[in-house]
């Protein structure tokens, strides 16, 4: 008989802030297809319109503002809500979590569920509550570590705390990449055993081919290379202005355009500048659907520099943009393409090298786009949903189901 | 590293395909078999070639360095350390045993082609390594091949290139064996009509083929033909089934007929005993000890194998160019398209199957006159040896993904790593021909 699930989670599209929300979604979808019950529990009410399973709200007080910038560093999210300092209490930053932990009592008893399934430190303590009491086997899925938002430097104990324990008490540990698994097992302590990966997977295969923008420049001959994400340490904004430097050297009709905003983005400027360079740099805030996607399909490149990118679901947007993608070997979305260039994030000379034959050689662009179109539909939502079923499968055979 | 070894995957599951090959029994072949009742020759030929990796050349060394072969490190990209440890695995041991062989068997006979770079890397590094393949051809049962001497695919992009390859080919195995070819043999076996033309109007015996169905159709490769378009010169063909069971098969665990020995495998070259007058087994030489393992037993393999196919006394072996003596041409083979030993669709696809290796190629010939023009012998060596086909065997996209031989021959993390070192070091060598263009113009 397929499971019944009650799936915790954080937000979901459109009222998401970032990936989470999409791979959430994507995953639920391709589970419910397959005959999976689920019960997504999101903390708050919005207007969610889905017919293919059942959503709940959990009724937590905080501000939606609030809530949905939890999921960043503690120090960015001080600084986007206490720029004096004053009324800011470090708790706020957890409160979110801790709230659902307490009003996920209601929902758990009221739910019939086999089994539940929690994502990222968020929704830990809420999971946790869920298994003691309804003592059903419980699934950790982890996204994103804080290990990967701060680079190991200044992590935040309690989230940090949070996450480890959610896996310890966890019966089985979802990660999103072995890339991650390794952090999990390096850095956390987690038995291996208990972790399998699951990659992610992409719905949309091939996007709308949209009116080009930026076609002045394109006209004179500039080529495009673009940053996408949010300026925040963990997506390594500094090596691709470092990178943009070698560029620009040899070849200097260059445009670098940065589609995204976030807390070093400030930094990110003024490293451009410092470098002479800013005139080169073309930095547009965040971008939603159409406008972004008309930029992505404008580019000749799309780099992601990530210092620490658990998984990196951008590589296959676009790719189903129709850009290929030049990616850090620091990402898990690496072990699922080979039609894309990949280099370590700290080797700036060697990431200006790639983007420089790029740029230089049509061929190259012509054969990465090619042959990574056609990699594309072989990372779908279905198989993760199979591998989950699968894992759901072993816990119930364990619980004696 | 060059070779038949890639059709690997090519042949699951075509196993059935391939027996019924030799299930045809064609009228002529029966008549002309009642008459001439003969048990087959084996005509065994190796490969030896290696190519000179380019390093890992970025943009920044144009201009600056202009070693492009010279990797010290520990990648696979270090050409000393790739031939020492292939030496060691794979030309040492063989040779020493077929020494032995060739010693206790005066009947045994061997065939090689080396390309130039191959023996130009091991005069300079390991001359004993040279010298056993002296000893070989000593024996005077061991013919040696001609081809070009960078291992290319010139004959497809420049005539002129292409025949001063060949030559440079011959002067380099007079000087070092002090013997003439007769017999042909081009890069990755590519060839068609017009190959075998020119070869035939050079005067060559005889040129060797895969022996591949999409020409043969229901004849069998266990014949000699001769090229459609030709006056005299005779075509060998490759027995592809019986040479990838050794050359792909030996180690495979999930083969059916695994473990495979000398004496199961001369029942099968006795099995054609009316069905053909030759066994064509062509191969690279670095299927014993580099391909397939020692410690698989392939050395055991071979120190078996001329006693049990000589156990049968109507068995013989023949050099190539003995096997155009000895046998008339059955038929006339028509390859109007270019055939090679690679992968199953057994075209050029390898090397020039995607974008990146056809505007590599197509700038590398673009190149030519200026580069000759220039009369600078290091210039002209560096771009003959940017021709070497593996260099775009390395950009092959075909199956990059799942891991296959391709992957397993590639000493670069992918096609495209290997396109950017390379268009890089022809970037630089673009510049050098400028610069000594410039210097002669300033001279005169």
């Amino acid at each position: 008989m397929n499971p019944r699930v009650l799936m915790i989670g954080w937000e979901l599209p459109p009222f998401n802030s970032g990936g989470l929300g999409e791979a959430c979604l994507g995953l639920a979808k391709a589970l419910s297809k397959k005959g999976v019950k689920i019960t997504f529990v999101l903390p708050q009410k919005v207007d969610i319109n889905v017919d293919f399973m059942d959503v709940v709200f959990a009724d937590i007080e905080d501000s939606l503002k609030m809530m949905l910038s939890s999921y960043v560093t503690y120090s960015e999210w001080a600084k986007q809500f206490g720029t004096d300092g004053k009324n800011i209490n470090p708790f706020d930053f957890l409160g979110g979590a801790l709230e659902y932990a307490e009003k996920i009592g209601k929902i758990a008893r009221r739910c019939n569920f086999d089994l539940v399934h929690s994502h990222d430190w968020l929704t830990f303590p809420a999971g946790i509550v869920a298994k003691k009491l309804s003592n059903k086997p419980f699934v950790t899925h982890v996204h994103q570590t804080e290990m990967d938002r701060t680079g190991g430097h200044n992590l935040n104990p309690i989230v940090y705390n949070i996450e480890k324990v959610g896996m310890e008490k966890a019966d089985k540990v979802i990660s999103v990449s072995q890339f991650t698994k390794n952090i999990l097992v390096n850095n956390y302590a987690i038995d291996p055993n208990k972790i399998t990966v699951v990659h992610n997977g992409i719905e949309e295969i091939s996007r709308k081919r949209l009116p080009p923008a930026l076609a002045a420049m394109k006209k004179l001959n500039y080529k495009l290379v673009l940053f996408l994400g949010r300026i925040t340490l963990m997506k390594g904004p500094e090596y691709f202005v470092r990178a943009a430097k070698t560029v620009l050297e040899h070849r200097p009709k260059t445009i670098f355009v940065v589609v995204g905003s976030g807390d070093m983005q400030e930094q990110m400027m003024a490293e451009a500048g410092n470098l002479g360079i800013m005139d080169n740099f073309l930095f547009t805030g965040f971008l939603r659907g159409e406008e972004k996607n008309r930029i992505w399909q404008s580019a000749d490149l799309f780099v992601i520099p990530s210092v620490s990118e658990p998984f990196g679901i951008t590589a296959l947007e676009s790719i189903a943009n129709g850009t290929p993608v030049l990616l850090s070997k620091q990402s898990g979305v690496a072990e699922v393409l080979s039609h894309v260039l990949k280099v370590d994030f700290w080797d700036t000379d060697e990431m200006a090298n790639k983007i420089i034959s790029v740029l230089a050689y049509p061929s190259l662009k012509k054969v990465l786009k090619q042959e990574s179109s056609k990699e594309l539909p072989l990372i779908n939502w279905d198989k993760s949903a199979d591998k989950c079923i699968g894992i759901y499968r072993s816990i119930q055979e364990n619980h004696g189901f | 590293m060059s070779s038949s070894f890639r059709g690997n995957p090519a042949f699951k599951g075509r196993e059935d395909v391939i027996t019924n090959y030799y299930e045809i029994f064609h009228l002529p072949f029966v008549i002309y078999h009642l008459l001439f009742i003969l048990m087959p020759s084996i005509c065994l030929y190796f490969q030896v070639h290696q190519p000179m990796r380019v390093k890992k050349y970025r943009i920044f060394d144009v201009g600056t360095d202009h070693d492009y072969f010279n990797d010290t490190g520990e990648s696979n990209l270090n050409n000393k350390k790739i031939l020492r440890k292939v030496a060691d695995k794979s030309y040492l041991p063989a040779n020493k045993l077929l020494l032995k062989l060739l010693k206790k068997y005066p009947e045994l006979r061997l065939s090689y082609s080396f390309s130039g770079v191959f023996l130009e890397q091991l005069k300079d590094q390991l001359p004993h390594v040279l010298g056993s393949f002296r000893d070989l051809v000593k024996t005077g049962q061991v013919e040696i091949l001609n081809e070009t001497y960078y291992h290319s695919l010139a004959f497809f992009y420049s005539r002129a290139e292409f025949e001063s390859q060949v030559n440079m080919h011959k002067d380099l195995i007079w000087k070092l064996f002090k013997v003439e070819s007769e017999v042909f043999r081009n890069t990755e076996l590519a060839y068609n009509n017009d190959l075998a033309m020119w070869a035939d109007s050079k005067g060559y015996k005889g040129i060797l083929a895969e022996g591949w169905d999409s020409f043969l159709g229901w004849r069998s490769p266990n014949f000699v033909y001769q090229p459609t378009g030709t006056k005299k010169i005779k075509l060998l063909l490759k027995n592809y089934k019986l040479s990838d069971d050794i050359a792909f098969r030996f180690s495979e665990k999930s083969w059916k007929e695994w473990p495979l020995t000398a004496d199961k495998f001369a029942r099968w070259v006795d099995a054609i005993n009316g069905n053909g007058q030759i066994v064509n087994l062509f191969m690279d030489y670095e299927t014993f000890g580099e391909h397939q393992w020692k410690e698989q037993g392939i050395f055991g393999f071979l120190e078996h194998l001329p006693s049990e196919i000589l156990k049968h006394q109507d068995n013989n072996f023949v050099t190539p160019s003995e096997a155009v003596k000895k046998y008339p041409a059955m038929d006339e083979v028509d390859v109007p398209g270019v055939v090679t030993w690679a992968d199953t669709e057994r075209d050029l696809s390898a090397w020039v199957g995607n974008s990146i290796q056809s505007s590599a190629l197509t700038l590398l010939y673009k190149m030519e006159k200026k580069i000759l023009d220039t009369g600078n012998p290091k210039i002209i060596q560096d771009w003959r040896r940017l021709q070497t086909s593996d260099h775009f065997y390395y950009m092959c996209t075909k199956w990059f993904s799942d891991g296959d031989v391709h992957k397993y021959f590639n000493p670069y993390e992918s096609p495209y790593d290997a396109f950017i070192s390379y268009m890089s070091a022809l970037s630089d060598l673009k510049l050098r021909t400028k610069a000594t263009r410039k210097r002669r113009v300033k001279n005169v």
